[in-house]
């Protein structure tokens, strides 16, 4: 694939009086992308949606569009759609009027309206709904007609603000597996907006992590999960135990930690140059743990250390310990329950012991 | 579930039997009352004669032939719903981009702008129209500052006052808050997401009114109408006091059979074709409304 700049967002800052929603926030997407804006509610991503689509200014910066600016241009003039959280159909129209309200605005022929909205249609599975209003379809149902209508007359970028979020669980993830196959088959740009970190991480090419107005990661999913930058990063994408502890020294990408009431731990594969004695936190995430009776056969650059079981979680498929270690910290590991007969391996205060490999980790600094 | 049925009409039957009394029937004894003759002061003539014992029926179609003999009364009527359209049309034009305003501003100024929409109603109707037979005035500011202008241009001086202007002016100033408030009460409702939405995929804004605010609006431009339209249709204060000779409008004639005419029958008649005709106006009205 090609790889093409479409959208450049250059040192975008916007502020409401005193307040900083966006804060020289600058990214790039791509051609082709499905780019997803992820984080805690109140972090500045429909502000950020909202400059993009034009219905508001911001205080500094550019959005260039193709190398070109569009921030002069009115929202009618971008080429460019938006999906609404609450979808936002005309409700005195049609599904097949609503659909071809972009293509009557941009003057096609009555004829070619009628193939395309047709076609837009069986896009998203629904040729039958041509003649309803919107208030007789279901939830899931109005988001894929809005879907169709904005994407009816093919925007070179969509934006999807939490498009998802009203729709219950079960419906969310099919609609999620539509959407990955919609963006892969017309190919069109998507920025999709929303604080639902598994979310971010089934649908995206990249994710962009806000916080406060500012992006602190910009990767793809694997790499935020598995090498995030920074505490925020590693707490806010999954589940993960932070060990707080100080460098002892380093030697190429190997970095022994001496961590807090525990002692030292090796880490190995570490991509940052970290100076000894810097505060620093290792990132562990609970599936990386191994958690036994007595761990036998422990590798040589294998971390270990002995706790008791502090509490569980048995959540079906896996169950969630929580050990009590030396220093009574406490830290959480998975595992699968795929053993017959049994329900859980363990029981609360079984004493138990915990280990992980060197490249288990990730050090990430305060 | 029976119960809540039953408590349901218990609530409605003290305003039914109000309509019931004070409107159902009052109309039907106007419609009876059309059918018989004029009493010789005035009134109604007893509605049976009694000979030798043997009861007859008076009634006659005399009254209604009247209506429909001379095209006087049509023509009236004709007059009097295009004094209606008209006001309500003024009232539609004047008052939409107000609604459209005060719907549209911050929470605070919208009570106060809404305040000063019914602020008139403070004040009688009566004196309200007095105060425009002032500005109207042959020797008012008004008159004689158009006049001063029209003298400029070399224009003869033209007066206000008793003239189907003046009386405009009075019928759309009396009924406009008719108008903004149920105009109002529906835009108030209006989801701008839509706006957004239609901005968003391509349209500008009189697009944006013409094909999203306007027809989501259409209900509230229908009962804002109505409103004005049948108060402005049986109006005969305003005629009365600025409309001079040419400004008769049927309220009037209406009047003057139970006042100084003395017929009530045929004013029977005609208060009769006025209330079909309001009914006519709200049912049309409501069809227009249930439509997309
Ligand atoms: N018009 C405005 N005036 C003042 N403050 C605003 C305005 N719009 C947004 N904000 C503030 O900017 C911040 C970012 O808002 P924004 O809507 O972008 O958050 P978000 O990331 O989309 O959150 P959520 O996930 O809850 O939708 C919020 O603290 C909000 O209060
Ligand atoms: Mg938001």
């Amino acid at each position: 694939m090609e790889i093409t700049e479409l959208l450049e967002i250059v040192t975008v800052s916007r502020h409401f009086d005193d307040f900083v929603a966006l804060d020289k926030v600058s990214l790039h997407i791509e051609a082709g992308e499905f780019f997803t804006l992820l984080g805690p509610s109140g972090c500045g991503k429909t502000t950020l949606l909202r400059l993009i689509a034009g219905f508001d200014q911001p205080d500094g910066g550019d959005i260039l569009l193709d190398g070109k600016t569009i921030l002069a241009a009115p929202p009618e003039r971008r080429p460019l759609h938006t999906i609404f959280q609450n979808y936002a159909l005309f409700p005195h129209m049609t599904v097949a009027e609503n659909i071809a309200f972009p293509l009557r605005m941009a003057g096609i022929a009555k004829k070619e309206i009628q193939a395309r909205v047709a076609e837009a249609l069986d896009d998203v599975r629904l040729p039958d709904k041509a003649r309803q209003y919107p208030d007789a379809l279901s939830g899931g149902q109005k988001q894929r007609i809005a879907i169709a209508r904005a994407l009816v007359n093919r925007p070179r970028l969509l934006l999807l603000d939490e498009p998802l979020s009203a729709l219950d669980a079960k419906l969310r993830e099919q609609m999620q597996i539509e959407l990955i196959n919609l963006q892969k088959d017309i190919g069109i740009t998507f920025i999709y907006v929303t604080h639902d970190q598994g979310e971010a991480l089934a649908l995206s090419h990249r994710i962009a992590v806000m916080d406060c107005g500012k992006i602190v990661q910009v990767d793809v999913p694997e790499r935020l999960y598995g090498v995030p930058n920074s505490r925020f990063v590693a707490d806010f994408i999954g589940k993960c135990n932070l060990l707080e502890g100080r460098v002892r020294e380093q030697q190429g990408d190997s970095v022994i930690v001496e961590l807090d009431g525990l002692g030292p731990v090796h880490v190995c594969r570490s991509e940052t140059k970290f100076a000894a004695g810097s505060r620093c936190a290792l990132t562990l995430r609970p599936e990386k743990i191994r958690i036994a009776a007595a761990i036998v056969n422990s590798a040589d650059d294998e971390s270990h250390f002995t706790g008791h079981v502090h509490d569980l979680l048995y959540l079906g498929d896996v169950t969630v310990y929580i050990v009590t270690l030396a220093n009574g910290l406490l830290l959480e590991a998975l595992l699968a329950n795929s053993a017959s007969g049994r329900t859980n391996f363990f029981e609360v205060g079984d004493q138990v012991e915990v280990a992980w490999s060197c490249d288990a980790g990730h050090l990430v600094l305060d | 579930m029976q119960g809540k049925s039953w408590s349901k009409y218990l609530l409605s039957l003290p305003p039914m039997a109000y309509l019931l009394i004070f409107f159902a029937a009052p109309t039907l004894i106007m419609l009876f009352a059309s059918f018989r003759y004029p009493g010789e002061y005035g009134g109604l003539a007893p509605w049976y004669l009694q000979e030798n014992g043997r009861i007859t029926l008076d009634l006659t179609l005399e009254n209604w032939q009247r209506l429909l003999c001379t095209d006087i009364y049509i023509r009236l009527f004709i007059k009097s719903i295009g004094y209606a359209v008209a006001a309500t049309l003024i009232c539609m034009v004047m008052g939409y981009p107000l609604a459209l305003m005060i719907a549209r501003s911050g929470r605070k100024s919208r009570d106060l702008l809404l305040l000063l929409v019914i602020l008139p109603f403070w004040s009688n109707f009566l004196v309200r129209i007095y105060a425009w037979m002032i500005i109207f005035s042959p020797v008012g500011a008004l008159t004689r500052m158009l006049n001063g202008v029209l003298d400029l241009f070399g224009v003869g001086p033209v007066t206000l006052m008793y003239s189907p202007t003046a009386m405009l002016v009075c019928l759309v100033y009396v009924h406009l808050p008719f108008m903004v408030l149920p105009l109002y009460a529906n835009l108030e409702k209006h989801d701008l997401d839509l706006l957004d939405a239609a901005q968003d995929l391509g349209a500008g804004k009189w697009r944006r009114f013409w094909l999203i605010t306007w027809p989501l609006s259409l209900s509230g431009v229908i009962a804002g109408s109505i409103l004005v339209f049948i108060p402005v249709l049986g109006m005969f204060a305003i005629p009365d006091l600025l409309g001079g000779t040419d400004g008769i409008m049927i309220g009037n004639v209406i009047k003057q059979q139970f006042m100084e005419s003395r017929d009530w029958p045929f004013g029977s008649v005609l208060s009769m074709v006025l209330t079909v005709t309001a009914v006519a106006v709200v049912l049309l009205g409501s069809r227009l409304g249930q439509r997309r």
